[in-house]
C-alpha cells in the first residue's frame, strides 16, 4: 500500500517536496489555506540573480506535482496522536489517517504598516517589496505614477533585525532582492536616482556579488549605509526621507517619487498554531525548532514530523527546494527503514 | 540685529535634491569603477599620507557623490600618486588613475 | 496622504479617560508664559461643561526640568510625584490631570516603572513618610488636561460662538498641530493617536472646523529641548530647530499653531521675533509672524472669550490676523488692559516683526 504524507502549505516547498514524493512512489496530500498554489513566489515576478520569471519555476512545479491530492481553500481544525499516527481534521470535513507530517507552512510577511514611521498606509508613496513585485507583474498600483520618476528610495530591514519590531533575525532575501527591484525600477526609469539605504549588505549567494557590483556599477544605483529614520510628505505629495549617511557621518535626507519598504520574512502564525497542534517547539526566533540547526534541520522532534522551507526561518528559493528533496529523502529513508 | 549671544547653526544635513551630479557623473562616464567603491576602507589603512592628513581615495569618491567637492579636493590634495591603494583594493579599483581622472575633470570645470 | 490610514492608527491608540471628577495639577510655568490657560481650562470645565475639578495650593513642581537637567536623581523625582499623589489621596480623587505634557510624561514613566520595579514603589513610600509621614494611592487614571479637551470637544463645538474657519472664503483654517515630545514619545500608548501621528491636538481641530497640516517635519522638536534651551552655550540649536520647523510649514501657509506643551508655544511664538531679527523673515501674512496658541486659548476663542482676558496680549506674535480670519471681534484699545482695566502698560513694538 502507497504510504499517505501529508503535506501542511501548498508553497513551493509543498510542490517539491510533493513532487519529489510522487516520483518515489507515495502518495502526498497538501492542505493549503489559500485559493492558489505556490504561496508567495506565486505572487512574484521574477528571481534573483538571473531574473528567472517566478511563474515558470510555480508552473513547473505545479505541473509535476499535480498527481497529489490537493485541498485548496482548506485548514487543519485539529490534530489528534494515534498510537503510531496523526489524525487530522480538515475545515473540509475530511479526516486523514497518517504517519508522516510535512510541515511546508511558510513565512509571513512583516506588516509594513507597523513600523509607523515610514508611513504605509499614510503616505500614497510608499509601498512595499510584495506590492512592487505585484506591479511588476500587473501593472496596476494606484500608488505608482508611471509618468517619469526623479528619485525612488529603498528601505531595506523593514521588521529585520529589529528588536522593537520584536524579530531579530535577518531576513536574508532582501537585500539582494532590493538590488534586483532597484535594477528592474532603474529599467524602467532611466533617469530616476535610485537610493538604498542599508544598514549591512549581506549578499552570501551565488552570483549575489556580482549583482551588487553590476547595480553600482551599471546601472548608477546608490548605496546609502544608514537606516531611514522617518518619512514624511512634502506640499507636493512626495515622500521626504530622513536617515544618517553614516560612512559620511552626516545627516542625510532626499525627496523621492516612491519608495519601497523591504519587509522582512516572519514566523506565520498558521504556522505555530499548527504546531501547537502537535506541541511542537517553536524557537527564539519564532519559527519552527529543527531537532538540530546544523545536521537535522528538516527534523522535528516529534515521531513522523517533518520540516521544509522558510517555516523554520528565512530561506532563498533555492534553498527552500532543496530542504523539499532533503525532506523527502528523510521521509523516504524513515519509511524504508520501518519496512525492514 | 541685537546681539543675542548665540546663532541660527547652519545645517550640517546633506541635502541629495540639491547635489549636482554632473561632474561626477562625467567622472563616471571615463572610470565607471568608481562607482564600485563599497568602502571597506583598505585604501586608506595602507595610504602613506592618510594617518598625517586624512586623505582617503574612499572619502573622495564619497564626498564627490554627496556634491562635497570642496571637502574632496582637500583630501586628494594630500595624496602623493603612490598607487598603493590601488594594490590593495579589493574590487581592483585603478585608485590612482581615478585621483587624476578626477583632477583634470574638475580642474577643466574650474576654468571654464 | 491616506486619510484613512490615520484613522487606523488613531482608533489603534485610544485611551481610557473618565468624564468627571479630575483632580488638577497645573504647570510651574505655563502661568508665567500664557497666564490665562489654566484658569481657561477650569472655566470651560467647571462652569462651562459642569464638571468637578479639584485643586490643591499645596502642589508643587513635579521636578521634571531637574529631572531632565539631570540635576536630581530620579528617587527625589519619586518621592515629590509620590507626594503629588498623596494630596490627590486625601482630597479623594482618583483621576489624575496634569497640565504640563514634562509632568504627565513624568508621572506615566513613574508609573510604569513602579510597574516593572515594585521594589522601587515600596522604597519611595517608605522615603514619602520618612520625609512626610504621607501615604498614597496610585491614581486610577493619569491624563494630560489636553486629553480632557480633547474628550470633551464635541461638547465644545455644539457650544461653539466662532469656528477655526476663514470668514471671508469660507474654507478651513489651516492649522499646524505641535505636541509636546513628553505627550506620547517615550509611552506611545498613553497619548491619544499614538508617538508617530497624535490625534489628541488634531481631533480639537477638526471638531471645531479647521484642517491639520501634514508637513515634513511635523514630528521635530520646538526647541525647547531642556537642555538645548537652558545651557547658553546651546541656545543657538533650540533656536535652529524652531527655525528648521518654520522653514518646512512655510509653504503651507499655515494661519495658526496649536499647541498642547507648555514650552512648544513659548518658543514658537518668541524664537519667531529672534529670527525676524537675525534673519529679517516672517512667516505669517504681511510681516506677521504665525500666531501660536495654546489648545485652551482656542478653546476659549471658539467659545467666544475675549481675546484680550485669554491672555492673548502676551503673545510675541500677533493674533489679531487670525482674529480677523475668524471673524472675532476685539478692541485694540483694551489690548494692554488687565482685569478691571487696569493698565498694563504697552510695550515697546519691535520692528523686524509686525505687532500691535
Amino acid at each position: 500500500m502507497k504510504e499517505i504524507i501529508v503535506i501542511i502549505g501548498g508553497g513551493i516547498a509543498g510542490l517539491e517536496a510533493a513532487s519529489n514524493l510522487l516520483k518515489l512512489g507515495y502518495s502526498p496530500i497538501i492542505i493549503e489555506k489559500s485559493d492558489h498554489l505556490g504561496g508567495h513566489v506565486a505572487n512574484w515576478h521574477k528571481l534573483f540573480p538571473d531574473l528567472t520569471p517566478a511563474k515558470d519555476l510555480v508552473d513547473e512545479l505545479i505541473a509535476s506535482s499535480k498527481d497529489a491530492n490537493i485541498f485548496l481553500n482548506t485548514e487543519v481544525s485539529f490534530i489528534n496522536r494515534l498510537k503510531d499516527s496523526y489524525n487530522i481534521m480538515l475545515s473540509n470535513g475530511i479526516s486523514i489517517i497518517t504517519k508522516y507530517i510535512l510541515m511546508t507552512t511558510g513565512f509571513r510577511l512583516f506588516e509594513a504598516s507597523k513600523k509607523e514611521e515610514y508611513g504605509y498606509g499614510i503616505y500614497n508613496q510608499v509601498i512595499t517589496n510584495s506590492d512592487l513585485e505585484h506591479w511588476f507583474n500587473t501593472g496596476q498600483d494606484k500608488r505608482i505614477d508611471e509618468s517619469p520618476m526623479n528619485a525612488i528610495g529603498f528601505v531595506h530591514c523593514v521588521g529585520s533585525r529589529d528588536e522593537k519590531a520584536r524579530n531579530s533575525q535577518c531576513s536574508k532575501v532582501c537585500c539582494i532582492t532590493a538590488i534586483k527591484q532597484a535594477i528592474e525600477l532603474k529599467e524602467k526609469f532611466p533617469d530616476a536616482q535610485i537610493y538604498c539605504f542599508y544598514m549591512d549588505l549581506r549578499l552570501f549567494g551565488k552570483k549575489f556579488e556580482d549583482f551588487y557590483t553590476k547595480a553600482q556599477r551599471d546601472h548608477g544605483i546608490h548605496f546609502i549605509r544608514g537606516r531611514v529614520s522617518e518619512v514624511g510628505e512634502n506640499i507636493e505629495g512626495k515622500v521626504i526621507v530622513k536617515a544618517e549617511d553614516t560612512l559620511a557621518g552626516k545627516p542625510i535626507k532626499v525627496t523621492l517619487d516612491l519608495l519601497v519598504l523591504m519587509s522582512g520574512m516572519v514566523c506565520n502564525p498558521d504556522s505555530s498554531k499548527t504546531a501547537s497542534m502537535m506541541a511542537l517547539p517553536i524557537d527564539s526566533d519564532g519559527f519552527l525548532k529543527s531537532s538540530d540547526n546544523v545536521f537535522r534541520i528538516t527534523a522535528s522532534p516529534k515521531k513522523g514530523i517533518f520540516y521544509a522551507g522558510a517555516c523554520t526561518g528565512p530561506k532563498t528559493v533555492p534553498e527552500t527546494l532543496a530542504e523539499a528533496r532533503s525532506a523527502v529523502l528523510d521521509i523516504h529513508s524513515h519509511i524504508t527503514s520501518q519496512e525492514k | 540685529m541685537n546681539g543675542f549671544g548665540f546663532r541660527l547653526s547652519p545645517s550640517s544635513a546633506i541635502n541629495l535634491d540639491k547635489v549636482d551630479r554632473s561632474r561626477f557623473e562625467e567622472l563616471c562616464s571615463i572610470e565607471p569603477d568608481a562607482l564600485r567603491c563599497m568602502s571597506c576602507g583598505s585604501c586608506s589603512a595602507t595610504c602613506p599620507a592618510a594617518q598625517f592628513s586624512g586623505m582617503s581615495i574612499r572619502k573622495v569618491l564619497l564626498n564627490l557623490q554627496r556634491g562635497k567637492e570642496e571637502e574632496a579636493f582637500r583630501l586628494m590634495s594630500n595624496c602623493m600618486l603612490c598607487g598603493k591603494c590601488t594594490m590593495v583594493c579589493p574590487r581592483g579599483i585603478n585608485t590612482r588613475r581615478i585621483v587624476l581622472t578626477i583632477s583634470r575633470i574638475y580642474e577643466k570645470e574650474e576654468k571654464r | 496622504m491616506i486619510y484613512q490610514g490615520k484613522q487606523k492608527i488613531w482608533s489603534d491608540y485610544q485611551k481610557e479617560i473618565p468624564d468627571d471628577h479630575w483632580y488638577y495639577v497645573r504647570s510651574c510655568i505655563r502661568q508665567n508664559f500664557f497666564p490665562a490657560s489654566e484658569k481657561m481650562f477650569l472655566e470651560i470645565c467647571r462652569n462651562v461643561l459642569g464638571k468637578d475639578f479639584h485643586e490643591n495650593e499645596h502642589h508643587t513642581t513635579c521636578g521634571g526640568i531637574a529631572y531632565h537637567c539631570d540635576t536630581i536623581p530620579q528617587e527625589t523625582a519619586m518621592t515629590i510625584v509620590a507626594r503629588q499623589f498623596a494630596l490627590m489621596t486625601e482630597a479623594g480623587y482618583e483621576n489624575y490631570v496634569a497640565s504640563c505634557i514634562t509632568s504627565f510624561g513624568n508621572y506615566t514613566e513613574i508609573l510604569e516603572t513602579w510597574h516593572e520595579f515594585p521594589e522601587l514603589e515600596a522604597k519611595i513610600r517608605e522615603m514619602l513618610w520618612k520625609s512626610c509621614r504621607k501615604e498614597f494611592n496610585k491614581p486610577k487614571y493619569l491624563a494630560h488636561s489636553s486629553d480632557l479637551i480633547y474628550k470633551y470637544r464635541n461638547e465644545i463645538a455644539e457650544k461653539a460662538k466662532f469656528h477655526l474657519i476663514n470668514k471671508e472664503t469660507g474654507e478651513p483654517l489651516r492649522v499646524v498641530e505641535h505636541i509636546g515630545c513628553h505627550y506620547s514619545k517615550m509611552f506611545p500608548s498613553k497619548g491619544v493617536g499614538g508617538a508617530e501621528y497624535p490625534y489628541v491636538l488634531t481631533g480639537m481641530v477638526e471638531a471645531w472646523g479647521g484642517n491639520v497640516i501634514d508637513y515634513p517635519e511635523r514630528r521635530h522638536c520646538c526647541g525647547y529641548g531642556f537642555r538645548q534651551y537652558h545651557v547658553k552655550a546651546n541656545r543657538g540649536y533650540s533656536l535652529s530647530n524652531t527655525h528648521k520647523k518654520f522653514e518646512s510649514m512655510a509653504p503651507y501657509k499655515p494661519d495658526m499653531i496649536i499647541t498642547n506643551c507648555p514650552g512648544c508655544p513659548y518658543f514658537l511664538d518668541r524664537w519667531q521675533y529672534v529670527i525676524a531679527e537675525m534673519e529679517g523673515k516672517t512667516y505669517g501674512e504681511n510681516g506677521c509672524g504665525i500666531p501660536v496658541l495654546t489648545y485652551e486659548e482656542v478653546a476659549g476663542l471658539v467659545l467666544g472669550y475675549d481675546p484680550w482676558d485669554l491672555g492673548l496680549q502676551l503673545h510675541q506674535v500677533a493674533v489679531e490676523p487670525l482674529l480677523d480670519k475668524i471673524g472675532i471681534e476685539y478692541d485694540l484699545e483694551d489690548k494692554y488692559k488687565g482685569i478691571d482695566k487696569k493698565d498694563l502698560l504697552k510695550p515697546e513694538l519691535p520692528t523686524s516683526i509686525k505687532c500691535f
